[in-house]
């Protein structure tokens, strides 16, 4: 599985729903997923990706798309 | 080590349900409940001040405690929501309670200024004897001047106090952390010219992960662990935070109070509200650990435990 296929593995499975966002579509603003599916979200992309998530980078904004948290996991590569 | 004496509480008689909010604001009552846990909160009256408030509620506390104000050597009231910007509440309300000489110390943090004025208690009773801790807020007047409807659905109006005293109470408190990152003070600030503004989702982030930690932290320093704890006295900031924090420790989540239904989030007064209720209802066994947990603008937050 690639990285944007894991990423929307995640957000189906936080989501509880049959979802297809595109890469640039606010999570959010489309209603796909709440403010309190924000943290199960970042929880799971840090076990899947093995990765920590300091509370300095616990911002909205960089996990509010696909394409947003591709680019997140680019940079903490 | 100082010890819990007492807690009070007031509490506005005007009562606002979803209701009459949901016409107001264009939404569904329901959808009000869903995203807070809420169903109505209090407004002070028009003339109500915020130390007016924050003199009922330490009235009430010293009664509860059996006490008078002789023995206070020191006054700390925590609010966001003041009418002006100094002096702040304190001083106004050490003269309604008759503190003439006692030092009144401010705290304008909002959530969790009422943590912090506990803490801080623990340290200074040893110096001040008894130190009445009151919190106090009328945040209807700030969400009304334009705040987003996300944020005027979730504010009320009310105050609580706490008794601490260096010889005797209920309680000992036990251990404490507080923290503060001000990386993210934008995410909820009250500017001096407009409404209270909030990003939700930061607040939600950070107090989901800070809040737990900063529990077990606490616990950690006492020997303790989640288990052990019979009673959550948080901040009542939201249902769902709580519930989540609640999930995160693997606590049941029976054993975090709560009364946000009835009274909203009154910000700084919302814990030690919970605790004049709590205390009420129930209150300290011998040796039983309670905690208490709060998060808010700056971010500021922290735990306190405390035993019967």
């Amino acid at each position: 599985m690639n990285r944007k296929a894991q990423i929307l593995e995640i957000i189906r499975e936080v989501a509880h729903k049959d979802v297809n966002p595109g890469a640039d579509e606010s999570l959010f603003e489309s209603g796909i997923l709440d403010s309190f599916a924000l943290p199960d979200m970042v929880s799971a992309i840090e076990r899947e990706f093995k990765i920590e998530v300091p509370d300095a980078d616990l911002n909205p904004r960089k996990f509010d798309s696909v394409a947003r948290i591709e680019a997140y996991l680019d940079n903490r590569a | 080590m100082a010890f819990l004496r007492g807690f009070g509480a007031y509490l506005p008689s005007r009562v606002v349900t979803n209701e009459m909010l949901a016409a107001r604001l264009g939404v569904e009552p329901d959808w009000i409940v869903s995203v807070s846990g809420i169903h109505e909160r209090r407004y002070a009256g028009e003339q109500e001040t915020v130390a007016d408030m924050a003199v009922k509620a330490a009235r009430d506390c010293l009664t509860r405690a059996g006490t008078d104000q002789s023995r206070i050597g020191l006054l700390i009231v925590a609010s966001g929501s003041a009418e002006r910007r100094f002096p702040g509440p304190a001083v106004t309300v050490a003269a309604g309670l008759g503190l003439a000489g006692v030092p009144a110390l401010d705290l304008p943090m909002a959530s969790a200024g009422s943590l912090f004025g506990m803490a801080l208690a623990d340290r200074l009773a040893g110096q001040y004897r008894d130190v009445l801790v009151v919190a106090s807020e009328k945040m209807s007047t700030i969400v009304d001047q334009g705040s987003d409807r996300n944020v005027l659905i979730l504010f009320g109006d009310g105050a609580g106090a706490c008794l601490i005293s260096e010889r005797e109470g209920a309680a000992s408190i036990v251990a404490s952390s507080l923290h503060s990152d001000g990386a993210f003070a934008n995410d909820l600030h009250l500017p001096f010219q407009g409404p209270l503004e909030m990003s939700g989702r930061s607040v939600i982030m950070q107090a989901s992960r800070k809040i737990p930690r900063s529990i077990q932290e606490t616990l950690a320093a006492a020997g303790r662990s989640v288990e052990d704890v019979e009673v959550f006295l948080m901040h009542q900031a939201n249902q769902n935070l709580m519930d989540r924090v609640a999930q995160t420790l693997e606590a049941p989540a029976e054993r975090f109070f709560s009364n946000i239904s009835r009274y909203g989030n009154t910000s700084s007064a919302s814990m030690l509200i919970a605790a004049a209720e709590w205390s009420q209802q129930a209150g300290f066994r011998p040796g039983m650990p309670v905690v208490f947990a709060a998060f808010g603008a700056g971010f500021s937050w922290g735990a306190l435990l405390a035993a019967g």
